[in-house]
């Protein structure tokens, strides 16, 4: 007799999770087997007549059920009908018989996530995808989701009613074909136990050994692959080592477990900007400061002594360092001048083997560090990008709510109090909107709404415009103070009017604290919709300042400083005046970032606790944070042209945020209690650190170098010519002394200053963008023609069961009958 | 596995014992670990998992009676371990009918009434915030 193992109650493992992959020969044929029997109808009455007397009482309960719904219905004739009309809604447990169960437990589709059989099969064809498109190296991330082995169509059949040993051999073998880093992805992706990988490791060693020695190697392979693997072995304990020096492990690990994923977020956004300003340090470091010290030029003043108020200021004993633009000479590096009877002829100066040409470096390595720094930020952006924008966004969000919206970070129980609290609030709101009816708000209530919204925005907008215009006013009076001072007296300017210089900061930081209080306040007075539209209107009117503000600042600098230059030389070196007013404007607003944090977070918990007398802390915005964060970057990279070392400021402001942050978030804060969406908030942040941020520096530096005069006393670009003119002539100079770099010059000529060849370039670019966005439509109708597709699947699969669970009622009724008739007799 | 309990990572966690029982390969089922069980458990909730290890896991953390697929009791018991344990912050009755009947609506394609793996890892897939 053939398998019918199926309906042997005694049968242990069929319902139960962790089943052994042994019985799986047995759960995968069974389903054809049977419908076989079905066919042949022989012998199966005697059966079920065994399984009925060996049936638990318990399990009788549902059968009973089912019998009894089918007896009402007998009597009418066509019930296979009525059974379809019944039972076609969904496959409910309660109408199938204990059987029928089994059989729909032991499903491929429901058997997939568990048994290690389907798991090894559907790795099988993979692996199989994998070895074919080795050439073009497609990621793992490129093959569907797909669970069913059947479905994929590499022309490989995997007969799924294989023994578990079977499918493991063609695997292993199928892994030993796979370059060595491809197989240990595959290995790191498969969802089962460690021994089981352990052991398709070995196995797959062991053949691979095999297979190795059996070639005859000649000996200088095997030197080479020795060396090959001894180097691996190396960069791998090296990379090993570099993880283990995670910075600041333990402190994220403590901020997320009590706050959960979004405030860990801030904290990573710093740790990123600090290893932005950690590269561009080395660089800048390298290429321009250590020469520079080297070699230090010729001291034509007297320095002043070092105050104190020079950290603040920036000037005083730090103008004329290395801090800042004016002081790296122009010449080639070492310089010898002949008419210098000052200081001692230079050893250097005999050997013409060391020669840096500084302007060269000082511009290629400011357009390198931003050109590097530009991919970085874009790849980045379009990684986190790809990873939050999906292309099927048609449905609700209740399911992906619900399955994937418990952070598992969250470890105190106070905070996971809070994210519960969080996620049935949410859930209820979703509901809530899903199904009640929109009552209609009468037109008065949408003009009033729409009137307090307008209300709000031209508020926002009118501080704003009426801050900036302040800003301007002030500044030009504060220039024209300057001018006046250092016409009258042109010796050291004394300690208050360096402490004045410090007024036009102090203001703008001041404005920055002090409006987002005022947008809050909006925001709170008007009614949003939902808590996403809230976060989006308080981000932009944030951004609007920051960005208004940045504006009017390079106005004031590029415009007036720098085109004051030009008349009487009231700025000797405009350049570092300006470098001195960036530092100044990092200084101060690391100053009012502490002072915020003090006010805001840590007065304000002691007020709420000891006058108030209540729980609530205050929260940590994570937006307005990050936003400050962003601004002191563009700062940052504005600065970068005229200050080399300010990343190194920026590197030591951001490691002492970091702390203070971090305690001041531990001892004061409470997580948040409205819902915040990590990864679509690290996208929008990653932009705007790119768009606005980045790009508005870079247009300033650009601006810098290609139109405005240099000044003639000091810096690497002396004399009255652009940046730009100055390195070109520099360049000219060099391709002079050596005719080999001609050709690059000639290249440069034509492609880079062409423009029709930026027209080109421009237009593939516009045709690469159209065809994706074709390739997105067409996927899309492909989506929604397998949906259509899996339903009628569904359908197929319905109305199947149903038929076996009616053949099974047919089969069963006569013999209950005669049971029946048994007992009462 | 009273003992992995009391870690701090899994005390407050309401879906402790589902990790626990999941994680587990003894013969008793009573949810003890091994070492490499252990390691198991930790390799797959660490950051370097790809997602499809995450939500294999996570499809039979969720799984509450082991069948295979997320039914309507299965996605009960969920709910009420995301809302919490007390009165206030859970669903009421007819809201949680109405929710699993959108959650179903949402994510079972085939229309048989229960979520699977694959309908599962469909439904991870267009979400970015999964942990």
């Amino acid at each position: 007799m053939a398998h019918n193992v199926n309906f042997d109650l005694s049968h242990p493992g069929v319902e139960a999770g962790l089943e052994s992959p042994a019985d799986e020969e047995v759960v995968h044929d069974s389903f054809s087997q049977l419908i076989e029997e079905e066919s042949q109808r022989e012998g199966l009455p005697d059966a079920i007549e065994l399984q009925h007397q060996q049936r638990n009482p318990e399990d009788e309960g549902p059968d009973n059920v089912a019998y009894e719904d089918r007896g009402r219905r007998m009597g009418s004739d066509d019930t296979g009908e009525e059974e379809g009309e019944r039972q076609t809604d969904s496959l409910l447990k309660d109408r199938w018989s204990s059987a029928t169960l089994k059989i729909l437990s032991s499903m491929p589709s429901r058997t997939i996530g568990r048994s290690q059989g389907a798991i090894l099969s559907q790795y099988f064809n993979r692996t199989t995808g994998l070895r074919k498109r080795t050439q073009k190296r497609a990621s793992i991330k490129d093959f569907s989701r797909s669970a069913r082995p059947s479905i994929r169509g590499y022309g490989v059949e995997v007969d799924t009613t294989d023994s578990a040993e079977k499918k493991q051999e063609r695997l292993v073998k199928n892994l030993q074909d796979l370059s060595a880093v491809d197989r240990v992805r595959m290995l790191k992706e498969m969802p089962l136990n460690l021994s089981e990988k352990k052991s398709l490791r070995r196995l797959t060693l062991k053949m691979t050994k095999q297979t190795r020695s059996s070639r005859n190697l000649r000996c200088c392979s095997y030197l080479k692959f020795h060396i090959i693997l001894a180097l691996r072995h190396s960069w791998y304990s090296c990379l090993s080592f570099l993880h283990s020096l995670h910075l600041w492990q333990m402190p994220l690990k403590r901020v997320s477990g009590r706050f959960g994923s979004g405030v860990l977020s801030y904290f990573l956004f710093l740790k990123t900007l600090l290893f932005f300003n950690v590269f561009l340090f080395l660089v800048l470091g390298s290429f321009l400061v250590v020469p520079q010290a080297v070699y230090p030029p010729e001291r034509l003043e007297n320095r002043t002594s070092f105050t104190g108020l020079e950290l603040l200021t920036g000037g005083g004993y730090f103008s004329n360092t290395l801090l800042y633009y004016g002081y790296y000479s122009n010449h080639t590096l070492p310089s010898c001048s002949k008419n210098n009877t000052s200081s001692p002829p230079r050893p250097e100066c005999d050997s013409k083997s060391l020669s840096y040409n500084m302007p060269l470096a000082y511009f290629f390595t400011i357009g390198l560090s931003f050109f590097i720094t530009c991919i970085i930020l874009v790849y980045s952006m379009s990684k986190s990008f790809g990873q939050s924008f999906r292309i099927d966004k048609s449905n609700g969000m209740l399911a992906m709510k619900v399955f994937c919206s418990w952070d598992f970070k969250v470890i105190k129980k106070s905070s996971v109090k809070l994210l519960s609290e969080n996620i049935c609030t949410q859930l209820k709101e979703l509901l809530g909107e899903a199904h009640h009816s929109r009552t209609r708000s009468t037109t008065l209530d949408k003009l009033i709404k729409l009137m307090i919204h307008g209300l709000g925005w031209t508020l926002c907008i009118g501080a704003t415009a009426g801050c900036v215009v302040g800003i301007y006013y002030f500044s030009d009076y504060m220039h024209k103070e300057q001018q006046e001072s250092w016409q009258h007296d042109s010796g050291d300017p004394g300690l208050l009017k360096e402490a004045s210089l410090l007024a036009l900061p102090v203001l703008v930081s001041f404005i920055n604290l002090m409006l987002p209080i005022l947008f809050q306040f909006t925001a709170w007075m008007e009614k949003y919709d939902s808590p996403s539209l809230r976060t989006f209107v308080s981000l932009s009117r944030n951004l609007i300042l920051k960005v208004s503000v940045l504006g009017v600042l390079c106005f004031h600098w590029l415009k007036r400083v720098a085109g004051s230059s030009s008349d009487n030389k009231t700025f000797k070196c405009w350049e570092s005046f300006v470098g001195q007013d960036l530092y100044r404007f990092l200084t101060i607003d690391f100053i009012f970032t502490l002072l915020a944090t003090l006010f805001g977070e840590l007065l304000w918990r002691l007020f709420s606790d000891k006058v108030l007398k209540r729980n609530r802390r205050p929260e940590f915005d994570i937006a307005k944070n990050v936003l400050d964060l962003i601004y002191g970057q563009t700062l940052a990279w504005l600065g970068l042209l005229f200050t080399p070392l300010l990343p190194a400021v920026q590197i030591l402001k951001l490691l002492l945020l970091f702390y203070i942050k971090m305690s001041s978030v531990m001892m004061n804060c409470q997580p948040p209690s409205r819902p915040y969406r990590v990864s679509q908030m690290t996208t929008i942040f990653i932009t705007l650190l790119c768009f606005p941020s980045f790009l508005g520096a870079s247009v300033c530096v650009t601006y810098t170098m290609w139109r405005l005069p240099s000044s003639e006393s000091c810096g690497p670009f002396r004399g009255n010519k652009t940046m730009i003119q100055a390195g070109k002539q520099r360049i000219v100079e060099l391709v002079k002394e050596n005719p080999n770099l001609y050709f690059l010059a000639q290249a440069h000529t034509y492609l880079v200053e062409n423009p029709f060849f930026l027209f080109v370039g421009a237009a593939i670019f516009l045709i690469v963008i159209y065809f994706q966005s074709q390739v997105v439509d067409g996927q899309r109708k492909i989506i929604a023609l397998l949906q259509e597709q899996i339903e009628n699947e569904g359908e197929d699969k319905k109305f199947l069961i149903t038929r076996l669970q009616s053949i099974h009622e047919r089969k069963r009724t006569p013999a209950r009958n005669l049971t029946i008739q048994d007992s009462a007799c | 596995m009273e003992v992995i309990l009391t870690l701090p990572e899994l005390k407050s966690n309401p879906f402790k014992t589902r990790i626990c029982q999941v994680f587990s390969t003894s013969e008793d089922r009573d949810g003890s670990l091994t070492f490499e069980d252990f390691l198991d458990l930790l390799s797959a909730f660490s950051d370097s998992a790809t997602l499809e290890i995450k939500s294999h896991y996570a499809f039979r953390i969720f799984d509450f009676d082991d069948d295979g697929t997320l039914d309507s009791g299965d996605l009960e018991k969920l709910v009420n371990c995301l809302t919490g344990e007390t009165a206030d912050t859970r669903l009421t009755k007819e809201e949680m009918g109405q929710l699993i009947t959108n959650i179903l609506d949402e994510s079972d394609i085939d229309k048989d009434g229960t979520v699977n793996l694959s309908e599962f890892q469909h439904v991870i897939s267009r979400s970015p915030d999964f942990v």
